[in-house]
């Protein structure tokens, strides 16, 4: 460092840099979600080029379909990863949700929609009970719902062998008020011959919705801010507890849209499915740009981890590959898809 | 935080008082039939505790069909059933291990993993405590000290699969595997592959995930669109595998292994060709049954020999049959 400085003309009092106007492609490069979205790029390239049938658009409406249902809890668990904390008992919620809605209805011959909200009810009912758990405890939310994941799994068997006898249960397809339910969460409709599940509709509207708390309302600051840090959110006045038994409880709300679906898909539920689920979800929140560490984060990003997610799923299957190899090449994707995400991200973090 | 937590109750209590307001006039429990299954008188003879130790995953309707057929005949015979089971080997062997301790008269095993449990089976029949294999292990039964097998060929099964697809004159098979590196499954595609005369080519799939495992078989049928039959290994992959075909708009046919509830009507409808039934309700009776013949009257069920449930074909010829049985859980 042996340059000289000129001290006779001091520099125009410009305006501070860190607040100066960057330019619009610079502000983009800095979102949380590009690099997630430059991995879904690329992965949707690779399988543009090596599977044909990927490139048929009713292809990629399924692709969109399976995505939905890993994006829709996605959405959540990024808020509530944003909000610094897990929920690990998603995946068997969804299918507790599904379980109740549908003996609820059968064995009290009730209409579908009573089931949906009882089911809501037990939904929000957990979520609550997670939050409660973790703010009243201050055990980490990881253990915390480890221990309901258990529990919700043991529930979910014992409970439907009590009530149905068997492990899964009753066609509940000739209830009344089965096809108003199915058309609003399990209908498929047609444009210009590409079949669309409403699911995706659902899902492009919770990730709008979930964006604009996030980044427009003071809940949106009050979740980055008890993520980054609770005890100096709590100082300035943030209702951490509030905040975090809502994000839990926003966790429970999408786990029962997404039973619902299942089980207006598929008329009856098993009481083994979901186990594993969670994890896919937070694995969408993480390719997608969120921190483990939280404070940080998109719910665009989620929904483009999903997107991975489902699309490196059946891409292997459209492209053909040797099934016995099916893991081993979700895997490399899904590394890929994280190596360039946080490469890009450095690069853009450097940059600033 | 008061409020937080009376509100959900107060929800509870109105979603209560609205479910007494709308019964449903269709469907439901009001239209159920009354429960199959057999019952019989009971036994005199004194109670005897019987343990069966499986490698079933928790939840699983096949595994609670054998627990039924356990239970009818622990019923019938004044026996003390108990259960116990977990995939993984290792944890299986303990079980049967932690029944040797609580001395129990009688166990009833599955030997998915021969080299992993039959040491322990083997412990069992040096403690006096007799053994029957089920379901699993008809090549291994004998040598662990089990002296009878109740159960299907998994290969021959496949094959029975395999040349029913042939005689339908179908080209090209695929065959549906939801669970990775599972040795019976796995026995079922390669018995398949072994009597189909036409292409065959297998695909696995997320079994606990149902959205995923029907885009996944739709996805492969896209892919293939050659692919004129699909076969899957369980009861409920063959709905989600039904779902794929009109997904992809392939004109493929179903056929499966195992039954459960759904699996009748949709063999009556024609939607599914046919249903390679292993009678698992007549596994679990006939353990617990010839352990209570052995223990009261020294016989031997199959002489040593094994005793096959299986395969036995379910389609359109015979599902009037069998199909009710099926709609109680029995079948």
């Amino acid at each position: 460092m042996s340059q000289t400085v000129d001290v006779g003309t001091p520099p125009a009092p410009a305006r501070d840099e860190r607040v100066a106007r960057k330019s619009p492609l610079a502000r983009l490069m800095t979102r949380p979600e590009i690099g997630a979205l430059a991995g879904a790029i690329v992965i949707y390239l690779i399988f543009f080029i090596v599977a044909p049938p990927f490139r048929d658009v009713n292809s990629l409406a399924s692709v969109l379909y399976v995505s939905s249902t890993y994006g829709i809890p996605a959405v959540a668990v990024a808020l509530l990863m944003i909000g610094g904390e897990f929920d690990l008992s998603a995946g068997v919620a969804v299918t507790s949700s599904a379980l109740v809605a549908s003996m609820i209805s059968y064995q009290f011959s009730a209409n579908m929609f009573v089931g949906v909200l009882v089911a809501l009810v037990v939904a929000l009912a957990i979520g609550f009970i997670n939050g409660y758990l973790v703010v009243k405890t201050g055990i980490p939310s990881f253990l915390v719902t480890l221990g309901t994941f258990f529990m919700l799994r043991g529930l979910n068997l014992a409970i439907t062998k009590i009530v149905t006898g068997n492990v899964g249960t009753n066609d509940v397809s000739n209830i009344a008020g089965f096809e108003a339910a199915k058309k609003i969460f399990a209908s498929e409709f047609s444009i210009g011959g590409v079949n669309i599940r409403i699911t995706l509709l659902w899902w492009l509207l919770f990730v709008i919705i979930a964006t604009w708390v996030l980044v427009r309302t003071h809940i949106g600051n009050w979740i980055f801010a008890v993520g980054g840090s609770a005890p100096s959110s709590r100082a300035v006045g943030v209702p951490v507890n509030k905040v975090k038994i809502g994000l839990f409880m926003t966790v429970g709300f999408m786990a029962w849209f997404t039973g619902m679906h299942i089980l207006f898909a598929f008329n009856t539920v098993q009481s083994g499915l979901g186990l594993g689920n969670e994890f896919i979800y937070i694995v969408a929140a993480v390719v997608g740009g969120c921190l483990l560490t939280g404070g940080y984060g998109s719910v665009i990003g989620a929904a483009i981890g999903a997107f991975i997610f489902g699309m490196a799923n059946q891409g292997i299957v459209y492209a053909g590959w040797n099934p016995d190899w099916f893991y081993f090449f979700l895997g490399a994707l899904l590394l890929g898809a994280i190596l360039l995400n946080n490469f890009i991200r450095l690069r853009a973090e450097a940059s600033r | 935080m008061i409020q937080l937590r009376r509100h959900p109750l107060r929800v509870v209590l109105l979603a209560l008082l609205f479910a007494a307001a709308a019964c449903s006039s269709t469907g439901g429990k009001q239209e159920e039939a009354p429960a199959a299954g057999a019952n019989a008188g009971k036994a005199n003879t004194p109670e005897m505790t019987v343990q069966m130790v499986t490698h079933g995953a928790p939840g699983d309707t096949f595994w609670d069909i054998i627990r039924k057929g356990a239970e009818a005949a622990a019923a019938k015979d004044n026996v003390k059933f108990q259960y116990s089971s977990d995939p993984d080997s290792g944890k299986q062997a303990t079980l049967i291990q932690n029944a040797i301790d609580s001395k129990v008269d009688a166990i009833a095993v599955t030997l998915p993993d021969p080299p992993a449990i039959a040491p322990t089976v083997k412990k069992a029949v040096d403690a006096g405590i007799p053994v029957v294999a089920f379901n699993a292990g008809i090549g291994n039964y004998a040598e662990s000290g089990a002296m009878s097998y109740f159960g299907s060929d998994e290969s021959l099964a496949g094959e029975a699969a395999g040349k029913r697809a042939s005689e339908g004159g179908y080209k090209n098979l695929l065959c549906v595997i939801q669970f990775q590196g599972q040795v019976q499954l796995e026995a079922r595609c390669d018995g398949v592959k072994k009597t189909f005369t036409g292409k065959w080519q297998k695909i696995y799939v997320n079994g606990a995930d149902r959205p995923s495992e029907q885009s996944t078989i739709a996805a492969k049928l896209k892919q293939d669109p050659n692919i004129d039959f699909v076969v899957t290994l369980g009861a409920p992959d063959a709905l989600a595998a039904m779902n794929a075909v009109k997904d992809s708009g392939s004109k493929a046919k179903v056929g499966t292994f195992d039954f459960n509830p759904q699996i009748p009507p949709k063999i009556t409808s024609g939607e599914l060709q046919f249903a390679i039934d292993q009678q698992p309700y007549l596994q679990g009776y006939l353990s617990v049954d010839s352990l209570w013949l052995y223990k009261n009257n020294g016989n031997i069920l199959g002489g040593g020999q094994p005793t096959l449930t299986g395969p036995f074909i379910v389609d359109k010829s015979n599902i009037d049959v069998v199909g009710k049985f099926a709609e109680g859980g029995t079948r």
